[in-house]
């Protein structure tokens, strides 16, 4: 606040109270009061006229002037939360910064971790972010990486407004499409040019981003417009935006730049080129590959008879192999490796007899061959997102070698799931656990469809259950309890509430342990229906019926 | 009492904890599984909750007594309110499904709050008789207030001669003296039991290190502890509410004596200062038919949190009888005629020019008055360099944030709530700034709590 500086006898003048102030650092002794009454000291005629001073400047305090005004912050059309989804948000976000630390986690639900899916359902709902929980999204959000795209969205723009006010949340901005400075509207041609022409490198990705979310080919013409210019770093990042929306229409821009000079871009665009089963490239590897593998008919029964490369050519390099393979590994099945990961499966039953995909992974394959092979093919299938190779390759889900290190890693079999539609990978994942257990299972766990569809559900609480009657302890299955905790349909609740019991003890048993999982079950059972809770809270209430609609007695 | 609209929202549940820590705990229990046998009715709320033994805590909360919502719980927690508690209130105000309304206490909830009721009661009835039949000895009494005036007045002599002393040999001595002389001083004023006069000395002690421009600070402090004894010494001359005001001061124990104001109170805000011996709670109210804005202070013990507690945004009918003195707003919580419940109405606001005036109109009856209470109406918070300022919407006028109030993460609240909008928002103004401690967002919506 300001001093009046007006007030006509009132006011003090300037100088008397920055004499007082320097009377009293110097001290009476040295230097006398300008004004002593008589009777008094002049310690005491010195307190008298500062006590005065001071009373009078408070008093007479002004507003001082307004600083500039921040600009407003955008507006957010979206509709505000329901009541209870609000209270539920700020008793999910008092928990965050919360008791992370170690030791038994008690049958309280961690809230902190029902913050994803408590976003994920409120951004799909549309809701806008209450402004005064903002602050604590954002301290959240800053915290956990993984929470930022949903908590970034569902904070909305009024976030980034404040994120320009506190270097703390400088995150948001740097993490939000666009950044500080707002994206151009994609359908502004000439704010796309300049942004593109000008931009910093971050501006121009998101721009480049944003366009190919929308209109693939304008995002690719408008990198072909610069490409020549590019330094070589951000032509590999540019090219690998290209993922999005990739399609046929990008393979001549691709081919062209398998004659990049740089090494990583030329990779790149063979990789892309390769995930394109109609385009040049796939088929030029096509060849070379079947000319590494053919069926053999001279034993008793059709065997894969596997020749891997003599050499990596100048051609074969500029698709994209790399000639030098890592250490420990032989260069010839190296290369082979990479021709055939790079051909489309397409190619494969039309060379190997008309058989289907499950057929030709039946196949023997003579020399040793078939480790390097399989695992090819998985990584096609992937690339390819080819269902039917994927549900070849990963085979039955009860057959023993499923369980254990085979030709198909787990990390693998994780990624060939991904391919198949969500009810056949929970399908294939329950019968992966009804028979090997859960100990495996976690990662095959990560990549299926959130809620549990019901026989996964079942499988998973159904090995839990038999983990317990083994009379380990609990925590030995943490991993997957917790992501029982965020992943079972929340309907599995009224099935889970006989084993909250704390059972009998076996006489095997750990000690202690019986208590431990009715414990954790209690956890389970009450995170399910706190998700319910948080589920319905979300859900915008029925507006009122029309009246009429469905006349009561009308039909008599 | 009846259910319809009396539930709390979770902020105001959470405005109980006594620490962050009760919060985080009290969040994790407010979901239905640990519970069973809830219910609630005539303004209590009960539950049992689930531990890691083999039985049960009962725990049930008293919303309606006339001391301000009541805790009990039989699990070993020395928190007040413990977790149990703010669990319980948490699915109460959450989920009608989960604590049915309307339904009778169990028997171990109903004794406890019977005893509870009983004791308010003879509270009522014993303060009521005592002040009408007096001290038991009058005499006595006057004797031993005669003593401690002659032990205040040597005090406050000693304090005088101290003060001269130091501004004799200057301030710039007492910097370099350090601390030890201010925490003797402090101790002499202990010793003459003027309390108002020890804690004043000993934020003195604090003043030479607190930054540029100290010795103005100093100077202003040690002048308004001179005129503090000065007061004092000279009591019989003043008029009486200012020689209250100095009693007041000097802190000696005063009881409330004005006439009861019946209103339906807003809770404006409720804070805590902590100090290493004693959490002292204030809490804001104001007034709907009488307008006025009164304060209450609750003390709870080291470690523990004052037993009263009032969630901003609830509104009791109650009545309040203010202290002795001018100027300062502090009042007693009398007889309470219905439990909080979820108010809509705002304080009405002024202007930051108003807001000044209004603290320099208050300093005439105690010149000692750090803040008054305030709503601003339609200000904006705006960054100035490192500092932050509310300016109003529609003039040129600001009035700066307090340091303590920029550190806060409350300022980040005010400033989210308002997106660059005029906002109402209630806090002190004083000569060091205003200190924001509620807010509401332009056109309708809740409170939200700042502190």
């Amino acid at each position: 606040m300001n001093r009046a500086t007006s007030g006509g006898d009132t006011a003090i003048p300037e100088g008397t109270w920055e004499e007082l102030v320097t009377t009293a650092l110097l001290g009476t002794d040295r230097r006398a009061p300008a004004h002593v009454p008589p009777g008094r000291t002049a310690p005491a005629a010195l307190l008298d006229a500062a006590a005065v001073a001071t009373v009078r400047r408070r008093a007479g305090l002004r507003p001082g002037r307004a600083a500039r005004r921040p600009e407003r912050a955008p507006a957010d059309p979206r509709p505000p939360l329901p009541a209870p989804a609000a209270r539920r948000l700020t008793t999910l976000l008092a928990d965050r910064s919360g008791g992370a630390g170690g030791g038994r986690r008690g049958s309280a639900p961690d809230l902190i971790e029902l913050l994803p899916q408590w976003l994920a359902a409120a951004n799909a709902h549309g809701y806008a972010a209450p402004p005064q929980s903002l602050p604590a999204l954002l301290d959240a959000a800053r915290g956990r990486t993984d929470l930022r795209p949903a908590a970034l969205a569902f904070a909305g723009p009024r976030a980034l407004w404040l994120a320009r006010l506190n270097p703390d949340w400088r995150f948001a901005l740097r993490a939000a499409p666009g950044g500080g400075a707002a994206l151009p509207d994609t359908e502004d041609a000439e704010g796309v040019r300049r942004l593109w022409q000008e931009g910093l490198f971050a501006e121009r990705a998101a721009l480049l981003g944003a366009l190919r979310a929308r209109t693939p080919a304008r995002g690719r013409e408008l990198l072909a417009s610069t490409w020549g210019t590019e330094r070589a770093e951000d032509r590999l990042m540019f090219l690998d935006s290209l993922r999005t929306g990739l399609s046929d229409a990008d393979e001549p821009f691709l081919e062209q730049a398998l004659g990049d000079r740089s090494r990583n871009v030329r990779a790149t665009a063979a990789d892309l080129l390769s995930a394109l089963p109609g385009s040049a490239l796939a088929a030029r590897m096509a060849v070379r590959a079947t000319a590494c593998v053919a069926l053999d008919r001279t034993g008793d029964a059709p065997a894969i008879v596997v020749e891997a490369p003599l050499e990596c050519d100048a051609d074969m390099e500029r698709d994209g192999v790399v000639a030098t393979p890592p250490a420990g590994r032989g260069e010839r099945s190296w290369w082979l490796g990479q021709l055939v990961e790079s051909a489309p499966l397409g190619t494969w039953p039309r060379r190997l007899g008309g058989r289907t995909p499950e057929e030709i992974v039946a196949l023997p394959v003579t020399d040793g061959w078939q480790g390097e092979l399989h695992a090819a093919w998985c990584r096609a299938a992937v690339r390819q997102r080819d269902a039917a190779w994927s549900r070849a390759l990963l085979g039955s889900p009860s057959a023993p070698e499923a369980g254990g290190p085979g030709a198909v890693s787990l990390a693998e079999r994780a990624k060939l799931l991904a391919a198949l539609e969500p009810g056949e990978r929970a399908a294939w994942v329950a019968g992966f656990i009804a028979t090997h257990g859960l100990s495996e299972a976690f990662q095959l766990l990560g990549v299926c469809a959130v809620p549990w569809a019901p026989p996964l559900g079942r499988a998973v609480v159904d090995a839990l259950d038999i983990a317990r009657e083994a009379g380990s302890y609990p925590w030995s299955f943490s991993g997957v309890m917790g992501l029982a905790e965020r992943c079972l349909d929340p309907a599995e609740a009224t099935r889970l509430e006989t084993l909250l019991a704390v059972p009998d003890e076996p006489e095997d048993a750990a000690p202690g342990a019986g208590g431990y999982w009715a414990e954790a079950f209690q956890r389970l059972v009450t995170t399910l229906r706190l998700r319910a809770e948080m589920t319905r809270e979300l859900v915008p209430p029925a507006g009122p019926r029309e009246e009429g609609a469905q006349p009561p007695d009308a039909a008599g | 009492m009846t259910e319809q609209g009396v539930r709390w929202t979770a902020e105001q549940v959470l405005a109980l904890a006594p620490d962050a820590a009760s919060r985080r705990a009290g969040s994790k229990l407010g979901v239905a599984g640990p519970w069973s046998g809830t219910g609630s009715g005539e303004g209590t709320v009960w539950g049992l909750c689930k531990g890691s033994g083999s039985r049960p805590y009962q725990t049930v909360v008293d919303l309606a007594g006339a001391s301000g919502p009541g805790f009990k719980c039989s699990c070993p927690s020395r928190k007040f309110p413990c977790k149990h508690a703010l669990g319980l209130l948490l699915l109460w105000a959450g989920d009608e499904d989960a604590v049915p309304a309307g339904e009778r206490p169990p028997d171990w909830a109903g004794q406890w709050l019977a005893g509870r009721r009983g004791r308010e009661d003879a509270k009522k009835t014993g303060t009521e008789g005592g002040s009408a039949g007096g001290p038991a000895d009058p005499e006595a009494a006057r004797r031993r207030a005669e003593r401690r005036a002659e032990r205040v007045t040597a005090g406050a002599t000693e304090l005088e001669q101290r003060l001269a002393d130091l501004l004799r040999g200057g301030l710039a001595a007492a910097e370099q003296a350090g601390y030890g002389w201010w925490d003797e001083t402090a101790a002499r004023m202990v010793d003459a039991q003027a309390p108002g006069l020890a804690a004043r000395v000993r934020e003195l002690g604090a003043v030479p290190a607190s930054g540029a421009g100290w010795p103005a600070r100093l100077l202003e402090e040690c002048a308004l502890l001179h005129l503090l004894d000065q007061g004092w010494l000279r009591r019989t001359r003043l008029p009486d509410a200012l020689a209250a005001t100095v009693r007041s001061r000097i802190g000696l124990p005063a009881t409330p004596d004005g006439p009861p104001l019946r209103d339906r109170w807003l809770v404006l805000a409720q804070y805590d200062v902590v100090d290493p011996k004693l959490t002292t709670r204030r809490i804001w109210l104001h007034g709907a038919a009488s307008g006025q804005t009164r304060q209450l202070l609750s003390y709870g013990a080291a470690g523990r949190g004052p037993e009263l507690s009032l969630p901003v945004g609830l509104a009791l009918e109650a009545e309040l009888t203010t202290y002795p003195g001018g100027g300062r707003a502090r009042a007693a919580l009398g007889e309470r005629f219905a439990a909080p419940a979820p108010a809509a109405f705002r304080p009405p606001g002024t202007t930051t020019a108003e807001a000044a005036a209004r603290y320099g109109e208050a300093l005439r009856d105690d010149p000692w008055l750090e803040s008054v209470p305030v709503t601003l109406d339609r200000v904006i918070p705006v960054p100035d360099g490192d500092r932050w300022q509310l300016a109003d919407a529609d003039t040129d006028t600001a009035l700066p944030l307090t340091g303590p109030a920029r550190s806060r993460p409350g300022l980040w609240r005010l400033v989210a709530l308002s997106g660059g909008a005029p906002v109402t928002v209630f806090g002190e103004c004083g000569h060091r700034g205003f200190t924001p401690l509620t807010a509401w967002p332009e056109g309708a919506g809740e409170a939200v709590p700042l502190c």
